[in-house]
């Protein structure tokens, strides 16, 4: 099988830690969650960088290439300009709650890397319910922006939390769902050992849920082509509008933060995580999150948005059943064909993808008409 | 309204922009790398011939906006003009070029360069000695066509984008 | 338990990114649904009108460079035309030739600004509004071999053009002429059959037929809604009835009808800008004009078909340097005339759209 035999010998280190760890090693704990956090930090500023080159030459323009060779502290002199900029807070605002919505909103999505394996047995935490922990805290972000919505005092934000509370509900359910699948198949919700039992891509042998979880996952960070949020053609600039300075700041890494877990999150899932030839695992890793988060700057280049409603009818009427069943279909085939053929499973697998996507696309429309006043 | 490409659409559009990743950008990275403009630019500021001035102020009279201003005393010794006040106020000028091309004696052309910011306002006023024409001074060939092939051939993208591609 | 809701009055102001100019528009929304729309203009007036009573003849073509100013060789052309028909000035072939390739590479350049900020406000963010002006850079670039100036250009003299075209210019047309094809089939690869697309603009912000017809809509607005009329065949002007060329026709009046013949009739511009640089001749560019023109007392109306409708100057002369009245008739003002009814019942994010693609300048609207 695709060998995953390098490893820097941190699995053997766990299994000799005393059982109420980290009761008493709690400086290693520390000294892991630092290392988490750096490495989450530099990423996402290598990530703001990476999307603005990216995303300038795919539109025939060079993207930033003079702060640093190749601007590549374009992310630093960004960071430093809105740490100087004024504090702003409207008169009428709820104080507190201004004050709490980044933290809101940031924090949780940095808790998911507790729980993402970089290696085999190198995460902070092997939760045995790692997979239900990452759906929980996923979810609390979205309370941090309707805090945002709410506390600016200003119809706009109002209305702009309002629709991203409601869409983010509604794209829950088909994500989690489609993680079903993926259960089924890998036995088990400790993301570790999702990764360790993919000896193929389960890209391959769950087509469909790839989709949904791409889809919905785009939804849920609010990156376009359902960005309607911050659609500077619409309400000017959505909910953190009234935000600027450090807060605002810590709004637009929370943006990239929440690309960055839902590219870790696909390629631990779906790309199998850290395994490779050759090269050494974490490479790899950031190899497969580097290329997700690719195809997501490549949807931002070319896709228009799609309006409120419609957003709501692609999750209800169209992915909702389809990650039903897709978890109809992977239970028939892990209970009727174990896991003897998996290279049977994948044509199989597409074909069915492909039967079910055209089928739903026939049947049903999209949003509303015109409605008489 | 219903489904009715399955996604082809999409994927058309992604190959798209996935070729314009490895196309050569078109920016021009200014002022590093400047591009010629049109020989017949009607730059900044306006040029202006004294030998050949008569002191007609018909430029005066068909500026339109009436950036123009000219002082003249006849001289008995000639028996001609003399232009005492020439100024034109760059900063309300719009550059039309119909002073040019109204002048009955050759004697006003615009100017070819483009980069002349102040720092006040009130430099953007030309007074007769800073329109004069001196060999530094670069015409441009608006309506001149003779003074245009003096001057280098304008960049065009269409050259660019071609050879880069 | 009764809720009690009541709708809102929200004003896209006239400082938005997404309206092309200063323009109000005060709707009253129930929940996301608009109820009642009322569209504010003016701030942008300058009294060009009134401006070109104190202006000569001649002193007035820059300022019609302004009305329009995404499309000005169109609104000098109409200007131009309305003068020599007061005045009874003929023009040389050479120039009618020259006058009708501008105006064709014109309406591409305007129309690609036209379909590039639609698709920016259907929220494509910047990629087709950024190739577009790519290949009206390309068409800047020739207006400015040929006038000086790329956006203002004052070209159009009474009796022809202010100057011949360089003999550089001819080999460059050829070029680009060769190009536009492909770059137009390019968006159609992009963007034509996008499923996004498509759910956001086919069936939105409907104008029938009896409607469009009502509110003297004109140009691709027009046409999208089922009524085939372009005034160069209709009416025509200059030496447009020596060319041949199909007026694209939309059947429903959606956004995506308008968006559709604007790309068709770029394909039919530069089918037009073939034909004429193949029968080009020689000659003078300029009938021998006099540079203060008194036309005889009288009053002339000549319209063309600018890329955003139909533009028309009526003058009225009193034997003087300048004109006693000027009206301007601007096709956008017109065509917004029809927003209400188009955008009532709609979503706000539709009626971005909506407005978007009627395609107006505010320039000539508050003139």
């Amino acid at each position: 099988m695709i060998g995953f035999n390098y490893s820097l010998g941190l699995e053997s280190y766990g299994r000799t830690l005393p059982p109420d760890w980290p009761g008493g090693f709690w400086w290693h704990w520390l000294v892991f969650t630092v290392i988490i956090l750096a490495f989450v930090m530099t990423v996402l500023l290598g990530f703001v960088w990476f999307e603005r080159r990216a995303l300038g030459r795919m539109q025939a323009r060079l993207g930033p290439n003079r702060v640093g060779p190749f601007g590549l502290l374009q992310p630093v002199a960004d960071a430093l300009k809105v740490l100087i900029k004024e504090d702003i807070v409207p008169t009428q605002a709820d104080k507190i709650v201004h004050w709490l919505a980044p933290v809101v909103t940031l924090v949780p999505v940095l808790m998911i890397f507790a729980v993402v394996p970089f290696q085999d047995g190198a995460l902070l935490v092997d939760l045995n319910i790692g997979l239900l922990y990452v759906v929980a805290v996923s979810a609390v972000p979205i309370l941090g922006i309707f805090m945002a919505g709410w506390a600016s005092n200003n119809k706009y934000t109002l209305i702009a939390a309002m629709r991203d509370v409601a869409s983010v509900i509604s794209y829950e359910i088909p994500v989690v769902l489609s993680l079903a699948g993926v259960v089924l198949i890998a036995g088990s919700l400790s993301l570790n050992q999702i990764v360790l039992t993919q000896n193929t891509p389960l890209i391959l042998l769950q087509p469909l849920g790839f989709l949904i979880f791409f889809i919905g996952g785009l939804a849920e960070i609010n990156r376009t082509p359902f960005d309607l949020l911050e659609a500077d053609s619409e309400l000017t600039a959505g909910f953190h509008t009234e935000y600027s300075g450090m807060k605002f700041a810590l709004f637009y890494l929370a943006e990239y933060a929440e690309a960055l877990a839902l590219s870790a999150l696909i390629a631990t899932f779906f790309l199998s995580g850290w395994r490779g030839p050759f090269l050494p695992p974490w490479l790899w890793f950031l190899l497969k999150i580097v290329a997700m988060f690719f195809v997501i700057i490549w949807m931002r280049a070319t896709l228009p948005r799609i309006r409120i409603d419609q957003l709501m009818a692609l999750a209800w009427k169209f992915l909702f059943p389809l990650a039903l069943l897709n978890i109809v279909v992977t239970a028939i085939e892990v209970l009727v064909w174990p896991e003897a053929l998996p290279w049977g499973l994948i044509p199989v697998n597409i074909v069915v993808a492909g039967i079910l996507v055209l089928f739903l696309s026939k049947k049903f429309t999209l949003g509303w008409g015109r409605i008489e006043v | 309204m219903k489904f009715e490409h399955y996604g082809i659409g999409i994927a058309k559009g992604l190959t798209v922009t996935l070729r314009h990743l490895f196309r050569h950008p078109v920016t021009v990275q200014y002022p590093d790398q400047r591009l010629h403009t049109s020989r017949r630019i009607r730059g900044n500021e306006l040029v202006w011939n004294e030998e050949k001035c008569t002191g007609c102020a018909t430029c005066a009279q068909v500026c339109h906006i009436g950036a123009i201003n000219i002082v003249t005393s006849p001289s008995q010794a000639t028996n001609t003009y003399t232009v005492e006040k020439y100024e034109v106020d760059t900063g309300y000028c719009i550059m039309c070029g119909l002073c040019v091309e109204a002048c009955p004696f050759k004697a006003l052309y615009m100017g070819y360069d483009y980069e002349r910011a102040k720092y006040r306002s009130g430099d953007l006023v030309q007074t007769k000695e800073m329109m004069m024409t001196t060999p530094e001074k670069h015409i441009s060939g608006y309506f001149y066509p003779e003074l245009a092939t003096r001057l280098p051939m304008q960049t065009l993208l269409l050259e660019k984008v071609k050879e880069d591609e | 338990m009764v809720i009690k809701t009541e709708p809102i009055i929200l004003n896209i102001g006239p400082a938005h990114p997404s309206t092309h100019g200063v323009f109000r528009m005060r709707t009253t929304l129930d929940g996301e649904v608009i109820v009642e729309m009322e569209p504010i203009f003016g701030y942008l007036h300058r009294s060009i009108e009134k401006l070109a009573e104190e202006r000569t003849y001649t002193g007035f073509i820059p300022l019609t460079d302004r009305l329009d100013y995404l499309a000005a060789m169109s609104n000098n052309l109409a200007y131009c035309l309305t003068v020599e028909k007061l005045a009874g000035i003929p023009v040389p072939e050479r120039a009618e030739y020259i006058r009708v390739i501008i105006a064709e590479l014109q309406r591409i350049a305007s129309h690609l600004i036209a379909v590039g900020a639609f698709l920016q406000d259907c929220g494509a963010f910047m990629t087709p509004f950024l190739y577009m002006i790519r290949e009206r850079e390309k068409i800047l670039d020739l207006f400015e071999m040929v006038s000086g100036q790329r956006l203002t250009y004052n070209y159009m003299r009474f009796g022809g053009l202010s100057q011949d075209i360089p003999e550089e210019f001819l080999p460059a047309l050829r070029k680009f002429v060769d190009q536009m094809p492909s770059y137009i089939d390019e968006y159609d690869q992009l963007l034509a059959e996008n499923e996004i697309l498509l759910a956001r603009t086919k069936g939105i912000g409907i104008l029938s037929r009896e409607m469009a017809l009502n509110t003297s809509a004109s140009g691709p607005v027009l046409r999208a809604s089922g009524v085939e009329w372009d005034i160069r065949h209709a009416d025509p002007y200059s030496i447009y009835p020596r060319f041949e060329f199909e007026i694209p026709t939309g059947m429903v009046g959606d956004c995506y009808d308008r968006y559709w013949i604007r790309i068709q009739e770029m394909r039919q511009s530069v089918r037009i800008i073939k034909q004429a640089m193949k029968q080009l001749p020689p000659g003078p560019v300029r009938s021998t004009v006099p540079w203060l023109i008194h036309p005889p007392v009288g009053e002339a109306y000549a319209h063309v078909e600018a890329p955003k409708g139909e533009l028309g100057f009526y003058l009225v002369s009193d034997n003087s340097i300048a004109p006693y009245r000027c009206h301007i008739r601007g096709p956008s003002l017109i065509n917004l005339t029809a927003l209400r009814d188009m955008v009532v019942g709609w979503k706000i994010a539709d009626a971005i759209v909506i407005f978007g693609s009627i395609d107006i300048c505010m320039g000539e609207v508050d003139r």
